[in-house]
C-alpha cells in the first residue's frame, strides 16, 4: 500500500516557473504590511510579463510596475504608509503605461468574495455617486424585490494565482497567520485557482508543534497549492509579531525613484540575484528580526 | 498659561463634530482629527469607540507619536479584515479626514489631479475607502490651509467620495446614508446646512471675516447663524497636551499661530 502524502513543499523558483505571461495574480497583505515580497522578488528575477496584478498595494505593486511586469493593475490604493505616495507606482501611472481598474477598498474585497463563491458579481451601494463606476466600466443591477434598488454589480475578481506570506505553515499547507491582522489574505486564497504560501517557519505537522494557535488557521489547506519556507520573506514590509517594516529600506527605495529614477539601474539593490544575496545585503536575518513593530 | 494655538482651537472644534454620535467608531485621520476624536471621547462622548490605529479597540485613546508598543490597553478587536462588516457598511462610523480637493457639492478627491484616468498628471493615493465611507456613514473634514486649491471651483478632478450633486446620482440608488457633517479649517467651521445641502459658514475663528473665507474658497458660500468659534477650556487643553505629548500639533498649521490673531 502506498501512503498518500500531502507534501506541498516547493521552491520559490518552481512556483514562479509554474506561472505564465498574462496571468492574473493577487498579492496578499495591505500596503507596507504582510507582503509576500520574497515571491515578488522571485517574479522580478524571472521573465514573466503582461501580468494583471490585484492588490492592496505597497512596494509589491511599485516594484512590479517599475520593472515593466504589469499590464493591468486592480487597486484601491498603493501606499507605504509613512511614505504615503508610492513613488514607483506614481511614475508608472503618470507615464500612462498601465491599464487600471481603480476600486474602493471595500468593493475590492467584495470582488474577491464574489470570485471565492463562484458568483459573477456581488451587489453593493459602493461606487454610486462617484466616478468609479463610470471610469471602471462597472454596471448596475436592479433589486428584483419590492424595493427595486439600483446597485453596483461588483464583478468577481477571479485570480489565476494568489501569493501570500504567512507566519507558519506545515508541509500540507496548514497555515497560521499570527499578528494583529490578516487583512484579506483569506479571500485572496479563496478567489484564486492556485494559492502559493511563503512562510517564516515551516514545520512537518503543525498539530505536533502549535496546536494552541489553531484559531490562527485563517484559511484551510484546501486553498493552498504550494508552500515555501522563506524566512524574512515579507521584508521590507512588516510581519508582526516577528518584525516590523524597514522604513530605512523603504526610504532608500523611494529616493531611488527620484534619483536615478531608472529601475534597471537599481533593481539589483532591491531584488538581488537570489534571495540569499538579498538577505545578506540587508544585514541578514538578525537585522530583520531587530526591526521594531510599527506604532500607529 | 501659554497662549492657546489656532490648532488647539481647531481640535476643540473637531471634537464637537463627535458629540452625540452614539456608539460608533470615531476615526480621525491626521493629528488634528485624531486629537479631536480623542478629546470628544475623553470629555462629552465616552460612548465613542476608537481603535489604536492598528487592529484593536481601546477605551483610553492612544496618544500621538512614539510610545511603547504595548502601552495601550486593548478592550476589543476591529482588524481591517472585518472593518467593512462591522463599521463601514453598517453605518456605525464617523470619519474625519483631509482629502486633496472638495467641491461645492461636498464631493472629494484623493485619487489624482489633472490628466485622465489612464494618464493622470499627478497620481495620489487612490480612492481608498472613500466611495464606501461616504455612501454608508457620517464624514467630516479638516483642512489646515483654507484655499481655493482645496475648495475648488467647478467639481473635483476625480469624484472619490459621494456628495450632494444631483447630476451624479444614478436613479434608483439609495443615498440615505450620505451624511456630510462639518468642515473645520484654519479659518472657520462650515456645515452642509444651506439650500440643497450647500456649504455654509457657521462659525468664524477669532478675528476672521466671512469675506476672508469667501475669498479663499473657489465657490460661493452661504452664511449660517455665524458665531465666533469657541476657545478650548482648560480641561480640553490639558487633555490635548496629554494626548499629544510630542507636540506634533505644533507643526500642523504654518508658524503655529495663536487662536486669537495678534
Amino acid at each position: 500500500m502506498t501512503t498518500k502524502t500531502l507534501d506541498k513543499r516547493m521552491s520559490a523558483k518552481a512556483i514562479v516557473e509554474s506561472l505564465s505571461d498574462g496571468m492574473t495574480i493577487g498579492i496578499g497583505g495591505w500596503g507596507p504590511r504582510r507582503k509576500p515580497m520574497a515571491l515578488v522578488r522571485e517574479i522580478l528575477r524571472s521573465d514573466l510579463k503582461d501580468l494583471t496584478i490585484v492588490a492592496y498595494g505597497g512596494a509589491d505593486v511599485g516594484m512590479l510596475c517599475a520593472a515593466g511586469k504589469v499590464k493591468k493593475l486592480i487597486f484601491a490604493f498603493v501606499s507605504l504608509d509613512a511614505i504615503p505616495l508610492e513613488p514607483w507606482f506614481r511614475k508608472a501611472r503618470e507615464s500612462g503605461t498601465l491599464d487600471v481598474l481603480e476600486l474602493d477598498e471595500g468593493m475590492f474585497q467584495w470582488g474577491l468574495k464574489a470570485a471565492a463563491f463562484g458568483l459573477p458579481f456581488l451587489p453593493t451601494r459602493v461606487g454610486l455617486g462617484t466616478d468609479l463606476a463610470e471610469l471602471g466600466g462597472l454596471k448596475t443591477v436592479q433589486s428584483p424585490y419590492a424595493d427595486g434598488e439600483t446597485l453596483v454589480a461588483m464583478p468577481a475578481l477571479k485570480l489565476d494565482v494568489a501569493l501570500i506570506h504567512s507566519n507558519r505553515s506545515d508541509w500540507r499547507g496548514n497555515v497560521q497567520l499570527l499578528g494583529a491582522d490578516s487583512y484579506y489574505d483569506e479571500w485572496f486564497a479563496k478567489a484564486a485557482g492556485k494559492c502559493y504560501v511563503s512562510c517564516e517557519e515551516l514545520v512537518d505537522r503543525i498539530e505536533d508543534h502549535y496546536p494552541e494557535d489553531v484559531q490562527q488557521n485563517v484559511f484551510e489547506r484546501c486553498f493552498v497549492t504550494g508552500v515555501v519556507h522563506m524566512p524574512c520573506g515579507a521584508h521590507p514590509s512588516s510581519m508582526p509579531p516577528t518584525y516590523g517594516w524597514d522604513m530605512k529600506a523603504f526610504k532608500a527605495y523611494a529616493d531611488a525613484a527620484r534619483d536615478p529614477g531608472d529601475w534597471a539601474a537599481v533593481a539589483d539593490r532591491f531584488v538581488g540575484a537570489s534571495e540569499e544575496a538579498y538577505l545578506e545585503s540587508i544585514g541578514g536575518k538578525e537585522a530583520v528580526a531587530a526591526l521594531p513593530l510599527p506604532i500607529f | 498659561m501659554t497662549d492657546i494655538t489656532l490648532t488647539e482651537l481647531c481640535i476643540f472644534a473637531c471634537s464637537e463634530a463627535f458629540r452625540n454620535n452614539g456608539e460608533i467608531i470615531a476615526t480621525g485621520v491626521g493629528p488634528v482629527p485624531r486629537l479631536g476624536a480623542s478629546l470628544a471621547k475623553l470629555t462629552h462622548s465616552p460612548e465613542l469607540m476608537m481603535t489604536d490605529g492598528e487592529a484593536y479597540l481601546v477605551e483610553q485613546p492612544v496618544p500621538l507619536g512614539p510610545r511603547g508598543y504595548d502601552d495601550r490597553k486593548v478592550a476589543g478587536y476591529l482588524p481591517f479584515s472585518r472593518f467593512f462588516d462591522s463599521a463601514v457598511w453598517t453605518g456605525r462610523r464617523h470619519a474625519m479626514v483631509t482629502p486633496t480637493q472638495l467641491d461645492r457639492f461636498g464631493q472629494i478627491n484623493l485619487s489624482y489631479l489633472g490628466g485622465t484616468y489612464d494618464k493622470p498628471k499627478t497620481q495620489m493615493l487612490g480612492v481608498r475607502g472613500f466611495p464606501g465611507n461616504t455612501i454608508y456613514h457620517a464624514n467630516s473634514f479638516f483642512f489646515p490651509v483654507h484655499s481655493s486649491r482645496t475648495f475648488v471651483p467647478g467639481e473635483v478632478d476625480m469624484v472619490s467620495g459621494v456628495g450632494y450633486n444631483p447630476a451624479k446620482r444614478v436613479p434608483g440608488g439609495n443615498y440615505s446614508g450620505v451624511d456630510l457633517r462639518v468642515i473645520v479649517t484654519n479659518l472657520c467651521v462650515m456645515d452642509f446646512g444651506g439650500i440643497d445641502n450647500a456649504i455654509r459658514v457657521i462659525s468664524l475663528h477669532p478675528g476672521v471675516t466671512f469675506e476672508e473665507v469667501q475669498e479663499a474658497t473657489g465657490f460661493p458660500l452661504e452664511r449660517g447663524d455665524i458665531v465666533e468659534t469657541p476657545l478650548p477650556d482648560a480641561e480640553a487643553l490639558a487633555i490635548i497636551a496629554q494626548m499629544d505629548p510630542h507636540n506634533i500639533r505644533a507643526s500642523v498649521i504654518k508658524d503655529n499661530p495663536p487662536a486669537r490673531r495678534a
